[in-house]
């Protein structure tokens, strides 16, 4: 393939459709995390929750028409995602229980939380099916997608809107960006929303008005489960619909790093995902060219690095510009 | 009339086995402003703590409005018309007035926060109550005085008849406290009760009806304002007579010690702090720092004790520049800093008292030769500086955590003394210390200067700057907007206009 064959795919519907679908596993485990760092109980564990999660959803729904020998098959993917989002918010209960009633170090816990996650999914991948390397030879479901009607016929708003197959989007990918406005709505719009960022940003003051630090902080991370969650469910049910061990590959933490960019703000988040899906959907698209494989898999963590660069090169010039501002000052 | 409030026979023991209340009867008539006066430690936080339901007592009643009643958080305090304004300000600074005055029991319409309601209850408040504030300014922008009022506007919108203010006047200016005090008359005027907890008593004599004096967690002075002076309150407070007015013999102006030219400090943030400062602090006086705390005091010191690097400028100590240099170089040059925030700064809390007596000459003989340490000397050293400061411990040995503030004080002002510094800088030295430690350190302060050091005194009580200092900077936004030569004419108010930013001297770099 030539560059211009790549430049061309590059500026087409259809490289928009693949970044909605390459950052949807990362907006939606960063809501988690910017709602538990926003209350001041920052979650690592976004990634463990995640690979949990995408785990349990491709079991159960497999394993449903065994273990739940009534169910229609239609509800076999929501029985997992169900079951997939009880344990990311389970995952999350554990850490909150960890650090606030047991005053573990949140860091740490949700350190534990990610190697436990990484061990256990393995472990129990072998138990269930057999194999230690991915779910393959399990028929487990995917989640729907939504097809907007009558929208294929015209060209470039089809693929826009329902993707390359015209298939449309998962409904995962539909709920990131709900999730997003919701999100944005509940932090500066409602009392629950604003005891959040009370609790996080000044935990007496907040204490000092009755507000319940302890219970805040309780359902700042088991939402955070909750939507990280939702990011590993997209990823095997989804993206794929079979599970791989440690398929998030760093998915998690990137959605940490995306938090910061985004100024620890829903929107600012959203657009610092859809930056890394960027640099990812691109990353595959120079796959197809001569390019080693290992230096087209780096240009996601580079740009994370560049982004973090270029944040603090920012910041720095901010200050010296300041500094100069003054200096001519005080020599004027 | 009758008592709002009746705290009967209380006691509070801690887990750890300190006593801070024994047996403390307190009460506080509706209508009245009633002083809680003590030193650091007598245990009136404490009481305080109990009666807005952050403390559960020991032992004791609490009565209100003549029923009994308990008080096992602070959300029942509000419930039962408590408020308290605390000593540090529990506002959330990203956000609005508003947002922090109705924190917690937000207006609301269906699901969410009524903004327009919020801002409207703030702005009907403000003026009932006659609290000025802007209730869409972001807390982080407003300056400490208009802080202070939202904390009241908060408790009177929680409903609160009787406010409990922790040391309010710590942090303002002498027109702010003014304006604090008028508005506490309005208060009263309109129904409230405030509990005024200070140790300022020039302020209780001018604002209170009653006073209550605590010592060693008991009462020991309970009396009408009107009926007693200053000293005998101050008798109350601490057992024995204090002096209250240091004697000190007229300024002998040395050589310059110490020079600063036109410095300049950038935060991290971007923010400039520090703006073209210039000053010079000779050999035999106190040059004081006055200022509302947050005008770039704190900085000030740790830029010229290497803490922090200066952005632009020059310091000279003895002619040497210094700027930009290692803490331990600019010890060397012959600086002595006592730090600010003792806890941080001033001492290591897990070390003993004899290793926190050397940490700034471990390295140099008579402790260390050829690279070892010699801890007999160390030891022997500390038992001196024990005797010398007066500094209460069982031993050596002791560790710094279990030192009381005004003896952790005399540990650090023990060790920087006997540095024999040229330039000694004292930041808020009597801070968090009870009346008998402050004495002691304005005292030796005055020696210092008496032997022909240069001391630069930075404090935000202005009682203190004006009481010790020969000449005193005014600081405001980052600069020196004035230094006054300190004498019998210069009043509080002057001092004021300066802090506030109302009135600067011209040329003062020239005046340096």
């Amino acid at each position: 393939m030539s560059l211009e064959v790549v430049l061309q795919s590059i500026f087409s519907a259809a490289f928009i459709a693949t970044v909605i679908r390459v950052a949807t596993p990362l907006i939606l485990p960063a809501m988690g995390g910017l709602l538990s760092d926003l209350g001041g109980v920052i979650n690592i564990a976004l990634e463990g929750i995640m690979l949990a999660a995408a785990f349990t959803g491709v079991i159960v729904s497999g394993f449903a028409p065994q273990w739940f020998p009534g169910a229609p098959a239609w509800s076999y993917p929501w029985l997992g995602a169900l079951a997939g989002v009880l344990v990311g918010m389970a995952m999350g209960w554990l850490i909150a229980f960890f650090h606030l009633e047991l005053k573990t170090d949140i860091i740490l816990t949700g350190l534990a939380m990610n190697i436990l996650a990484s061990g256990a999914t393995v472990f129990l991948m072998f138990s269930f099916t057999g194999d230690k390397g991915s779910t393959s030879t399990l028929a487990s479901a995917r989640l729907p997608s939504l097809q907007i009607p009558f929208v294929n016929n015209v060209p470039v708003l089809g693929t826009l809107l329902n993707g390359e197959n015209g298939t449309g989007y998962n409904i995962m990918s539909y709920l990131a960006f709900v999730l997003v406005v919701v999100i944005w709505i509940f932090l500066y719009r409602t009392p629950a929303g604003v005891h959040l960022r009370a609790t996080g940003e000044m935990p007496d003051a907040a204490q000092s008005v009755g507000i319940d630090i302890r219970r805040v902080r309780y359902q700042a991370l088991v939402a955070s489960g909750f939507c990280a969650a939702l990011g590993g469910l997209y990823l095997s049910m989804g993206y794929l619909s079979i599970f791989q061990a440690n398929m998030t590959a760093g998915r998690g933490f990137i959605a940490l790093a995306v938090i910061f960019l985004g100024n620890r703000h829903p929107i600012g988040a959203l657009i610092a995902a859809l930056i890394f899906g960027t640099a990812s959907a691109l990353g595959t698209r120079l796959g197809t060219m001569a390019i080693p494989p290992q230096i087209v898999e780096m240009i996601p963590p580079a740009v994370t690095i560049a982004a973090l660069i270029i944040y603090n090169i920012r910041r720095r010039a901010r200050i010296n510009a300041a500094a100069r501002r003054f200096q001519e000052q005080a020599t004027s | 009339m009758a008592a709002l409030v009746e705290m009967k026979q209380i006691t509070k023991v801690y887990p750890n086995g300190v006593v801070a209340n024994k047996g403390v009867d307190f009460s506080v008539e509706q209508g009245e402003i009633h002083a809680l006066v003590g030193e650091n430690g007598a245990g009136k936080s404490t009481l305080m703590k109990i009666l807005y339901g952050l403390e559960a007592p020991t032992h004791g009643e609490i009565w209100l409005r003549g029923r009994r009643v308990e008080i096992p958080n602070p959300h029942r305090a509000i419930e039962l018309g408590i408020g308290m304004v605390h000593q540090n300000f529990m506002l959330v600074p990203s956000f609005t007035i508003a947002e922090n005055i109705v924190l917690g029991s937000e207006p609301r319409k269906g699901r969410f926060i009524d903004r327009a309601q919020a801002i409207a209850v703030t702005e009907e408040l403000s003026k009932t109550y006659g609290l000025q504030v802007d209730p869409t300014a972001r807390i982080e922008a407003t300056p400490v005085g208009m802080r202070q009022r939202v904390e009241i506007l908060k408790t009177l919108y929680r409903g609160a008849d009787l406010l409990i203010l922790d040391e309010p006047t710590a942090v303002l200016t002498p027109q702010e406290t003014d304006e604090l005090f008028m508005a506490i008359r309005t208060l009263v005027n309109q129904g409230k009760t405030v509990i005024f907890i200070t140790h300022k008593l020039v302020e209780v004599k001018e604002i209170s009806d009653r006073v209550t004096v605590m010592r060693h967690g008991e009462v020991t002075g309970r009396v009408a304002t009107r009926d007693v002076t200053e000293a005998d309150i101050a008798r109350m407070m601490v057992g024995r007579a204090v002096f209250l007015q240091i004697d000190k013999p007229p300024v002998l102006r040395g050589r310059v010690v110490a020079e600063v030219r036109n410095l300049g400090y950038v935060a991290e943030t971007g923010r400039p702090v520090l703006r073209n400062i210039s000053f010079s602090v000779h050999a035999g006086e106190i040059l004081g720092v006055a200022g509302v705390e947050g005008n770039g005091q704190t900085e000030l010191v740790e830029v010229m004790t290497g803490l922090r690097p200066a952005t632009t400028g020059e310091i000279l100590v003895d002619g040497k520049p210094v700027q930009r240099q290692s803490p331990r170089r600019i010890r060397l040059s012959g600086v002595a800093h006592i730090p600010e925030d003792r806890l941080t700064n001033g001492v290591a809390l897990d070390a003993t008292i004899a290793e926190n007596l050397v940490v700034d000459r471990y390295n140099r003989p008579p402790f260390t030769q050829r690279g070892v340490l010699f801890p007999q000397v160390i030891r022997k050293h500390a038992e001196t500086l024990m005797q010398q400061f007066d500094i209460r411990a069982a031993g050596p040995d002791a560790l710094m955590r279990s030192l009381s503030g005004g003896n952790m004080q005399k540990v650090i002002v023990a060790r920087e003394f006997s540095a024999e510094p040229v330039l000694l800088i004292a930041a808020q030295p009597t801070r968090g210390v009870d009346i008998g430690a402050t004495e002691f350190v304005h005292t030796q302060l005055v020696a210092k200067r008496n032997e022909g050091k240069a001391v630069l005194l930075v404090s935000a009580d202005l009682a203190e700057v004006m009481s010790l200092a020969d000449r005193i900077a005014v600081m405001y936004k980052g600069e020196i907007v004035a230094i006054l030569d300190n004498g019998p004419e210069l009043t509080e108010e002057e001092i004021g206009l300066y802090m506030l930013g109302v009135r600067r001297q011209e040329i003062v770099t020239k005046a340096a």
